[in-house]
C-alpha cells in the first residue's frame, strides 16, 4: 500500500466462510460509499476491476472464500480508504454468524 | 387410490400436516406499452414503490429477516441493477419485458455458479424481479392460507416473510436449496421445508391433504389414515420433546441415579458457533477440519488455519476443544488432495492420506500448536489402523514443535489422541499409546457390520446398537479407565436418545453430540437409571 498519494492499491485474503455473499457485500459497499474516492475491487490483480460501491456488481463477482480481494482507490485519502476496506474484510465483516453449513455432515 | 410419496432434500426439520396450496409463479403481463420515456418512468416508479414496500416490511422484521430485506433494498437502490433494462427500454422494449430480461440474465448467472451460496441468491433476485413486475402490471399477490403446505418451484424470502407461520404449515419446492435465505428463515422459525422434490408443481392437486417430514425430506400426498395418525403422534411428540430438551439444555447432564456425564459438541466451522451458547456444553469433542479445505483456491495456509482454530478456542473460553486432523477421503473427497478409488472407505483416507502428504499434515500441526496457546486444544488423528501410524504422526508433531521453538514462535504441544473407528484399534486398544481415545461410532459400525452407512438397502445392518459394536465400545472404555486416559464418543450415536443409554452402559461418560441434539440427549440421560 502506498501512502500520501492520490492513488493506492491493497489486497487481502477473504476468509469469510460463505465468500463475499449478501451480508458481507452489503457491508463492504456501504463502507465504500462513505468515501468520495473512486474505489474498485477485483479478484485478480490484473482485473477486471469492479466498482466497489455497487452491491449489484460486487455480488456478481461471486468471490468465494479463499479469494484474494484486490482494491484500488483514486482520489481523496486513497490510502486511508483502502486501509478501512481491508480492515473490514480482515475483521471478517464484524460477524461470526450467518454462514450456516448446509445440513450437518454425518461423521465419526 | 393410495397415498403418494414424494422425495426431496431436507432444508428444515419438523413434521407438518396441512392442505396443499400450489403457488403460481407466473405474473400477469401488462396491457399496452408507451413511449420509451413513459416506459422508463414506469420502471422507475415501480422500483420506487417496491423499495417503499420493502422498507415497510423491514420495519416489522428483525434480525436475519431484516438483513435479507435490506439486501434487496440495496440491490434496488443500485442503478447498476436496472441499467441493462433501461438500455433496452431506450431501444424500444417494453418496461416489463426489459426488466424481466435484465433480471433473468443475472439470475441465470447466479444459477450457473458452482457455489451453493451464490446459487441460492437466485431466489432473492427472483423476489426483486417479481416485486417490481407486480407493480408494473398492477397484479394482485395471491394470499397464502394459514397452516397450508405451500408447494412451488421456488419461493422468495419476502413471500416467506409476508406469511404468518404461527398456525403451522410447511414449504415443499421442486427447486430451491438448503442454503437459500428462505431455508435459513424456515429453520429459524421451525417451519418444515423440503427442496428439490421430485414432483411437477403443475400436476399437483390444490387442497389435497399433505404430510411433510422436513428432516427426512418426504412429502405424503393424500395420506392414508395410518400415515395421518403416525404424523399426528410425531407432531405431539416433537412438541413435548422440544419443551423437555429446552428444560435440560443448559443444565449439566446427570443420570437419574446421579452419575455425571460430560456432553461435548461436534462442530465443522467457527462460523456455526456464533449461534451456539457455550453454556450448553462441556467443550467441543470434535472439530472437523474438512470444511477449511474446501476453498476454491487450493488448500488453506497456516495463517488461515491458525485463525480458524483460534476463533474456536476463543469461543470455548477454556473448555477443552478436540480438533481432528484432516479426515479427507471416504465420503469426504477434497479436490487436489484425495484420489479416486474403487472403494474409498477402504482406501487412502484420514491419517493415511496425511502421512502420504506430510507437507499438508505439518502445516496443520503447526497451526494447531500455535493455536493451542489460546486454550485447551487437543489433537485427534482419524482412521488410525496400526500403532506405527500413531508413532509416525507423533514424530511429525515432535518435529513441528522443535521448528516452532527454534523460530521463537509462541506455541504449546497439545495432547495427541486417536479416533477409534477401525476395528483393529477397537479390538486391541492397549497397543495404541495415545493420550486419549475418541470412538467414531459411524465408521466403527460400518466396518464392524460391513454395511455402508449411506445405503438404504443395508441401513438395518448399520446399527451402532448391535451387541458386537457395543462390545467393542465397552472394551475401549475399559482400556481407557485402566490406563487413566479419557474416552469419548463422537459419532451420530451420541446424538441419538435411543442409543445413549446403551453407550452409558458400555462405560462411557463423555459424549460429543450435534449441537442441535444436546438438549434431547441431556433429557434422555436424566431418564436413565444405571442401577437397573
Amino acid at each position: 500500500m502506498t501512502l500520501g498519494t492520490t492513488e493506492a492499491t491493497a489486497s487481502t485474503l477473504l476468509t469469510h466462510a460463505a465468500g463475499l455473499h449478501a451480508r458481507p457485500t452489503l457491508k463492504l459497499t456501504k463502507l465504500a460509499k462513505t468515501f468520495a474516492a473512486k474505489i474498485e475491487i477485483a479478484v485478480k490483480s490484473e482485473g477486471p476491476w469492479i466498482d466497489a460501491k455497487s452491491v449489484v456488481k460486487v455480488m456478481a463477482m461471486k468471490a468465494p472464500k479463499g479469494s484474494t480481494l484486490h482494491f484500488r482507490a483514486e482520489g481523496d485519502k486513497a490510502a486511508e480508504v483502502l486501509a478501512a476496506l481491508v480492515a473490514l474484510v480482515d475483521r471478517d465483516f464484524d460477524e461470526g454468524a450467518e454462514a450456516e453449513t448446509a445440513g450437518a455432515q454425518a461423521d465419526g | 387410490m393410495g397415498e403418494t410419496r414424494c422425495i426431496g432434500r431436507s432444508a428444515s426439520p419438523g413434521v407438518a400436516i396441512g392442505t396443499l396450496f400450489v403457488l403460481e409463479t407466473a405474473i400477469a403481463g401488462r396491457r399496452g406499452t408507451g413511449t420509451p420515456e413513459q416506459e422508463d418512468t414506469a420502471l422507475g416508479d415501480a422500483i420506487e414503490v417496491a423499495k417503499a414496500e420493502l422498507a415497510e416490511l423491514i420495519g416489522q422484521a428483525e434480525g436475519e429477516a431484516a438483513d435479507i430485506l435490506s439486501f434487496q433494498v440495496a440491490m434496488l437502490e443500485d442503478e447498476e441493477l436496472a441499467a441493462p433494462a433501461r438500455a433496452e427500454i431506450a431501444g424500444g422494449v417494453a418496461a416489463d419485458l426489459a426488466w424481466r430480461n435484465a433480471l433473468d440474465a443475472q439470475i441465470a448467472d447466479y444459477a450457473a455458479s458452482d457455489d451453493e451460496y451464490f446459487r441460492a441468491r437466485v431466489s432473492d433476485l427472483a423476489d426483486i424481479r417479481d416485486r417490481v413486475l407486480q407493480h408494473l402490471s398492477g397484479a394482485q399477490v395471491q394470499a397464502l392460507p394459514g397452516g397450508a403446505v405451500i408447494a412451488a418451484e421456488d419461493i422468495t424470502p419476502s413471500r416467506f416473510l409476508s406469511h404468518d407461520w404461527k398456525s403451522g404449515g410447511a414449504i415443499v419446492l421442486s427447486k430451491g436449496s438448503p442454503s437459500s435465505h428462505v431455508a435459513m428463515l424456515a429453520r429459524a422459525r421451525h417451519v418444515p421445508m423440503v427442496v428439490g422434490v421430485d414432483f411437477d408443481t403443475a400436476k399437483l392437486k390444490p387442497g389435497a391433504p399433505a404430510i411433510v417430514d422436513g428432516a427426512a425430506g418426504v412429502i405424503i400426498l393424500d395420506p392414508e389414515a395410518e400415515s395421518h395418525q403416525a404424523a399426528r403422534t410425531r407432531v405431539a411428540d416433537d412438541k413435548r420433546l422440544a419443551a423437555e430438551a429446552q428444560h435440560f439444555l443448559k443444565r449439566p447432564a446427570v443420570t437419574g441415579d446421579g452419575s455425571a456425564v460430560a456432553i461435548y459438541i461436534n462442530v465443522a466451522s467457527p462460523d456455526e458457533l456464533a449461534e451456539i451458547d457455550p453454556a450448553i456444553c462441556d467443550g467441543i469433542g470434535l472439530v472437523r477440519t474438512e470444511l477449511l479445505f474446501h476453498g476454491h483456491h487450493g488448500l488453506p495456509d497456516e495463517e488461515q488455519q491458525h485463525g480458524a482454530y483460534k476463533r474456536i478456542l476463543d469461543w470455548a473460553a477454556g473448555r477443552p476443544v478436540i480438533v481432528r486432523t484432516l479426515d479427507a477421503g471416504g465420503d469426504k473427497p477434497i479436490p487436489g488432495l484425495t484420489i479416486e478409488e474403487s472403494n474409498p472407505f477402504l482406501g487412502l483416507r484420514g491419517l493415511r492420506l496425511s502421512l502420504k502428504r506430510p507437507e499438508v499434515f505439518r502445516t496443520q500441526l503447526r497451526a494447531l500448536c500455535r493455536a493451542a496457546v489460546a486454550g485447551e486444544l487437543k489433537i485427534m488423528l482419524p482412521m488410525v489402523t496400526v500403532p506405527a501410524e500413531l508413532a509416525e504422526a507423533r514424530a511429525h508433531l515432535d518435529a513441528v514443535v522443535v521448528e516452532l521453538a527454534q523460530a521463537g514462535i509462541a506455541h504449546r504441544r497439545p495432547p495427541l489422541g486417536i479416533m477409534v473407528e477401525v476395528p483393529s484399534v477397537a479390538v486391541t486398544p492397549e497397543r495404541f499409546a495415545a493420550d486419549f481415545f475418541s470412538i467414531g461410532s459411524n465408521d466403527l459400525t460400518q466396518y464392524v457390520m460391513a454395511a455402508a452407512r449411506d445405503l438404504n438397502s443395508v441401513a438395518h445392518l448399520a446399527d451402532t446398537g448391535n451387541p458386537a459394536v457395543l462390545a467393542l465400545i465397552t472394551r475401549v472404555a475399559a482400556q481407557g479407565a485402566a490406563r487413566g486416559i479419557e474416552v469419548s464418543l463422537c459419532g451420530d450415536a451420541a446424538s441419538d436418545p435411543a442409543l445413549v443409554p446403551h453407550l452409558l452402559r458400555c462405560g462411557l461418560r463423555k459424549l460429543s453430540a450435534a449441537p442441535a441434539a444436546v438438549g434431547r440427549v441431556k433429557a434422555a440421560i436424566a431418564g436413565i437409571d444405571l442401577r437397573s
